[in-house]
């Protein structure tokens, strides 16, 4: 057991720290499209300075970081408040969908675009009628000579109105099971067949879309890792959002629990002795998001696969984003009832924490049926 | 960056776990708990003297073997999850205060026979009256070390007189005690022993959790109803799963902490704290679901979750309940 920085390690956070203290970027602007601008040009310099796309090979254009090297990089970047990239799904689920699964010209076709931001990336996966069960998907795919013609409706597509790309799975062959008649396209957002209507979610805002697909035109070359093998295809998407978030996640609930503990602080609420109880039973279980974490990368490390750590932690970092914005409405007790301009949004926002990228529920039976190695249900 | 055990710390842990299943089995440690006077057996304290157990700690200069908390914490792991009656983490909480907080004079007095299994000890940490109560293992101790006011002071155990007390736990026999001899001071605070007690008492109590969980994840995959077993029904998996949630969690804080206490010396008070607090919880809510898993067998006597679930929730309270942990992270991280 070692639980402190290697050398190289450390070299390679304090370069990045160094590097993002020179370079921050400041406060973004206000409003969708001046602050989609920002992240854009923000992603551009951390292309040219080598710190886009770090987790990718060297040999697509990536820094080669190692396991611990990521976590350090996404916990540095939430330390240092730095704005996210412009293309966050293209770096962290399509690039390295393609880099497992795209054939040699799709990987030279789509990755250096994904690093610069010149093209952005969404993800067409769920649908009103798939969510959890996403290889229930209705969309589909119909062959039209060297073409596919697709028709369905997407929703919760983040980015689909900047987007070039849409990651989108459909099926293509609707007499097979539902998990092999499924393939994973790579669909270009420009034509008119496509309609991109923003979601607004309960906090007022549009984080995400809807997307309705009316005959939209996809070249066959364009299907990743083969027909009808696109369920394969979205597990690595998946597996990859979960992997790489857990870091930046468990030090953003940090940063919130130090901005409540100084407020509880300053409004004489630390004093109470139940408040003081739920913030150190918060800091522990942030604690504990990050010593699995680490554990999880040690397990990757030893086995090449994640261990039970690493589908814990996104049930449990939604339990504890959550518990701490109930605990801040409490602080601010019988003035909890007006809008402020943080906790309001984030006790809201935080109802989604335990539905977006796998439920709670879903987690849960993974953890019971792979983990534990309970009965599949049903 | 790496949280694996060396080869050294695997192959305790594996010593541990191949002796403790061979000679604690569910009928040996019911013999112990509810047939012997003491709790656990001369010959089988003297086994796991013979594994040098009690003198992982003690320094090598006492005739300890120099290790570290993360040794001591693999060894409490597998003790909590085979339930192995022994005087080991009184004999190991006695030399790890008077290691701590004694003097050289009384190090040299007494750590070569705590270490070498000679001597057995114990702490004494509620005050009740004139003697203390809920003191485990006391009776036979050789040497006492005693909450004295804000201070420890030791006695020798001649002097000690012990009457039985009813435990919860049947598997750490409780007695009142009486001391009639001289005590004398520790001159030091102790502090640090105090965390490294706690951290062992957090790992017993991760054994325990993952062993209930072990137990309800068989007996779910095994028990019908309705026609399927009752592992297939999310009502039950799911509460299998909030079990090892909180099973990797205390595991998680109990290493970090052991780690700490060893490399890390700053980091050891906040560590300790929140791994005794973690593992306070988990050690007893992770064995009352499991027994909740289990339906009416596990509300028997002659069910065997109930010995795992009375350690587990007797630890919550030695060395500090979650409560009074939390409330020194919270000053520790400067809630003032």
């Amino acid at each position: 057991m070692d639980l402190t920085l290697s050398p190289s390690e450390e070299s390679f956070r304090d370069e990045l720290r160094a590097w993002l203290d020179a370079n921050h970027p400041g406060r973004e602007p206000e409003g969708d499209d001046a602050g989609f601008t920002f992240r854009r040009s923000w992603q551009r310099k951390l292309h040219d300075a080598g710190w886009a796309g770090v987790s990718w090979p060297t040999e697509y254009g990536g820094r080669g970081a190692t396991l611990v090297e990521q976590a350090i990089y996404n916990e540095e970047f939430v330390r240092a408040q730095a704005p996210s990239a412009a293309n966050v799904l293209g770096l962290a689920m399509g690039g390295p969908t393609v880099i497992a699964h795209g054939s040699d010209e799709q990987k030279r076709r789509y990755l250096e675009p994904i690093l610069s931001a010149e093209e952005i990336w969404c993800q067409g996966f769920s649908e009103p009628g798939s969510g959890s069960d996403l290889a229930s998907v209705k969309t589909r795919a119909v062959r039209d000579g060297d073409d596919w013609l697709v028709t369905g409706q997407k929703v919760w597509t983040t980015l689909a109105h900047h987007a070039k790309w849409c990651m989108l799975v459909a099926r293509t062959d609707p007499d097979a099971p539902k998990h092999q008649g499924l393939s994973y396209f790579l669909m270009d957002m420009e034509q008119d067949a496509i309609q991109v209507r923003p979601l607004r979610q309960i906090t007022g805002e549009s984080e995400f879309n809807e997307l309705f697909m009316e005959e939209a035109r996809i070249p066959h070359e364009n299907i990743i890792g083969g027909e009808g093998n696109g369920w394969a295809v979205a597990i690595t998407t998946l597996m990859h959002e979960r992997a790489t978030l857990a870091f930046g996640l468990q030090v953003s609930v940090k940063l919130a629990l130090r901005q409540l503990m100084e407020e509880a602080k300053a409004s004489g609420a630390a004093a109470d002795p139940q408040v003081r109880d739920r913030l150190a039973q918060l800091y522990i279980e942030a604690e504990v998001l990050r010593l699995n974490a680490y554990r999880g990368l040690t397990a990757i490390m030893r086995n090449g696969v994640p261990g039970p750590e690493g589908s814990l932690g996104k049930w449990q970092w939604a339990e504890v984003n959550q518990a701490l914005t109930e605990l801040a409405m409490d602080v601010r007790g019988p003035r909890a009832v007006l809008q402020d301009d943080t906790w309001t949004y984030r006790f809201l926002r935080a109802r989604a924490n335990s539905i977006e990228g796998g439920t709670t529920e879903i987690l849960k039976n993974i953890v019971a049926e792979r983990v534990l190695g309970l009965p599949r249900m049903r | 960056m790496n949280f694996d055990l060396t080869d050294d710390q695997r192959a305790i842990q594996r010593t541990a776990r191949d002796f403790l299943a061979a000679g604690y089995k569910p009928e040996e440690i019911r013999r112990l708990a509810y047939e012997t006077d003491r709790g656990f057996t001369d010959e089988g304290w003297q086994r796991i003297c013979e594994l040098g157990w009690p003198a992982l700690l003690v320094d090598e200069e006492h005739g300890g073997l120099g290790l570290g908390v993360v040794e001591l914490a693999v060894v409490q792991e597998e003790l909590g999850a085979a339930l192995a009656p022994s005087p080991f983490l009184s004999t190991i909480a006695a030399a790890a205060l008077i290691a701590d907080a004694g003097s050289d004079e009384q190090r040299a007095r007494w750590l070569p026979g705590l270490a070498a299994g000679e001597a057995r000890g114990t702490v004494a940490t509620l005050r009740d009256g004139d003697g203390w109560s809920a003191v485990p293992d006391a009776d036979g101790a050789d040497v006492v070390v005693l909450r004295d006011g804000d201070g420890w002071a030791v006695a020798d155990g001649t002097g000690v007189s012990a009457e039985p007390a009813q435990a919860l736990d049947p598997t750490r026999r409780l007695w009142s005690i009486e001391v009639g001899g001289e005590r004398e001071p520790l001159p030091g605070d102790g502090a640090r022993a105090a965390d490294v007690i706690a951290v062992a008492l957090a790992a017993e109590s991760v054994g325990v959790a993952q062993r209930t969980l072990d137990m309800a994840v068989a007996y779910a995959k095994e028990r019908e109803q309705f026609g399927r077993p009752i592992g297939a029904y999310q009502a039950v998996s799911h509460a299998c799963a909030q079990m090892l949630l909180e099973v990797e969690g205390a595991r998680s804080t109990t290493l970090y902490a052991a780690w700490a206490l060893d490399h890390e010396p700053e980091s050891g008070p906040l560590a300790a704290s929140m791994a005794k607090a973690y593992a306070s919880d988990a050690g007893w809510r992770v064995p009352a679901a499991a027994l909740q898993v289990h339906g009416g067998i596990g509300f028997t006597w002659e069910h065997d979750l109930h010995l795992w679930l009375k350690r587990g929730k007797a630890n919550a309270y030695l060395w500090g309940d979650a409560g009074e942990h939390r409330a020194r992270v919270a000053q520790l991280i400067g809630l003032e």
